[in-house]
């Protein structure tokens, strides 16, 4: 979990860079997406680095969500008999809670959102746009839903990072009780930090601030 | 004080079990959780029921052995704070308790309220422990040890292995009742010898007894009535992964 949550916490830090790109203007941001895909040209061959930083992506997800599920079932294994009263939650953790079904909730997410914006599958525009078209085209304040649909998922992404970074930490036995501060203190500012950054963009086109 | 509990009676571990409901009267304020059941039984055996088996000894909050998980909370409503020492003025008057046993797989129950926690033992077996010669008690302070280390391996030395940590986590994990036991013995300088082996055998021995993973919730030490703190998965997790990924372990 604490070893392919941090590969994808990492990429996501490297795509809310790329994202707020898109408050430079259309040139920059297009110049960017084309630059990922020429990026150590000509040591490498035309999108090397992009097509392998998508096969370790896609193994960290599916390590993740293995890691994830065979928590979950081990945990329905050692509590055969459940409690009559609700048990309850003295340990403040509202993240925490979220964990599982709000890990669901992304996956679904990331799979609408790779029809979206890389496979242009339910995107208004398609191939032949540029990315900056197809992005300012799918927060149209007509769609208005799909902007709200964009926040809330990165809204849980952020919760998911509020327990998940710093309980990386205590699993890679990382953790002290010097560092306990600050690590809670990275874990949040982490997740506010990208949640704000990814919630820009979208909000930004859908008010009109970026067309 | 006027109560009904509703009690989770089960004949032996081959019977399902079910909650029963009593309702009990005049009861003191002043009444240990403990007496208070006491009461009940007395009344069970003089109507001539069979009276609730649960577990006690010492009555002083640092044996472990009593447990109850009271109104979806292990050793009740008060922050560290063992079942015996939980008094019957934290409960309002005309309250329906619940109360159930531990609740896990390696825990099984033997008998309404009783579990056998011999996990936790065989646990200890694999690894909770130093190799010491017996005869006369060495001089103290032939081995120095420093403050800090010292105190922080009292702490985490309390733990009484009553498994609320279990009963509380919503993975059915030991891991506090793990990180306790190589937090007192890790940093001690008579436990280094088998301070690598022991992370190992434990850890094994509580995956093999069919305890869950740890997702550092944090439910175990709120439950914990002695208040032992999370970092000692951290602890527990950093000598694990030394041992086996860092090649410690001989």
């Amino acid at each position: 979990m604490a070893v392919t949550g941090g590969i994808l916490v990492m990429f996501l830090v490297l795509h809310m860079v790329g994202n707020l790109k898109i408050f430079l203007g259309a040139e920059d941001f297009n110049h960017y997406a084309h630059w990922l895909r020429t990026v150590g040209e000509p040591a490498v061959p035309h999108r090397t680095v992009l097509t392998l930083t998508e096969v370790v992506l896609g193994l960290a997800v599916v390590l993740h969500i293995w890691s994830a599920t065979s928590l979950a079932r081990r945990a329905r294994a050692a509590r055969p008999v459940k409690y009559h009263s609700k048990k309850k939650s003295h340990a403040h953790g509202y993240a925490t809670h979220t964990m599982r079904y709000g890990g669901v909730i992304v996956l679904l997410f990331i799979i609408w959102h790779l029809l979206d914006l890389t496979f242009f599958v339910v995107n208004p525009k398609g191939s032949d746009a540029t990315p900056y078209e197809r992005v300012v085209a799918d927060f149209d304040p007509s769609r208005w839903y799909i902007t709200i649909w964009y926040v809330l998922a990165v809204l849980l992404v952020g919760l998911h990072l509020w327990h998940g970074v710093w309980s990386a930490f205590n699993s890679l036995g990382l953790r002290s009780r010097r560092n306990e501060k600050s690590l809670r203190l990275l874990a949040g500012a982490l997740s506010v930090v990208i949640a704000l950054g990814f919630i820009a963009a979208p909000v930004s086109i859908t008010f009109g601030w970026v067309s | 004080m006027k109560l009904t509990l509703r009690i989770w009676r089960q004949t032996n571990a081959a019977d399902k079990g079910k909650m029963v409901e009593y309702p009990i009267d005049d009861i003191s304020p002043d009444a240990s959780f403990l007496e208070m059941l006491d009461v009940l039984n007395e009344k069970l055996i003089a109507e001539g029921e069979e009276p609730v088996a649960f577990d006690h000894d010492c009555r002083e909050g640092i044996c472990g052995m009593c447990s109850l998980v009271i109104n979806g909370t292990p050793h009740g409503p008060e922050r560290n704070t063992t079942t015996c020492q939980l008094h019957m003025r934290k409960f309002k008057d005309g309250e329906v308790i619940d109360v159930e046993p531990w609740r896990a797989k390696a825990f099984p129950v033997v008998k309404d309220l009783v579990v056998d926690r011999g996990a936790f033992d065989r646990i200890i077996q694999s690894g909770g422990y130093i190799s010491a010669p017996t005869g006369t008690a060495p001089e103290a302070h032939s081995v120095p040890v420093p403050k800090p280390d010292a105190d922080r391996a009292f702490e985490a030395a309390e733990c009484i292995g009553c498994g609320a940590c279990v009963a509380a986590c919503p993975n059915g994990s030991a891991a506090l009742f793990l990180g306790a036991k190589v937090t007192a013995l890790g940093l001690m300088p008579q436990g280094q010898p088998e301070r690598w082996d022991r992370v190992v055998g434990m850890l094994e021995t509580h995956d093999e007894e069919g305890f869950g993973g740890c997702t550092n919730t944090g439910e175990c030490t709120v439950a914990c009535p002695k208040g032992i703190p999370l970092d000692v998965i951290g602890r527990l997790n950093h000598d694990y992964i030394k041992a086996t990924a860092g090649g410690r372990r001989k």
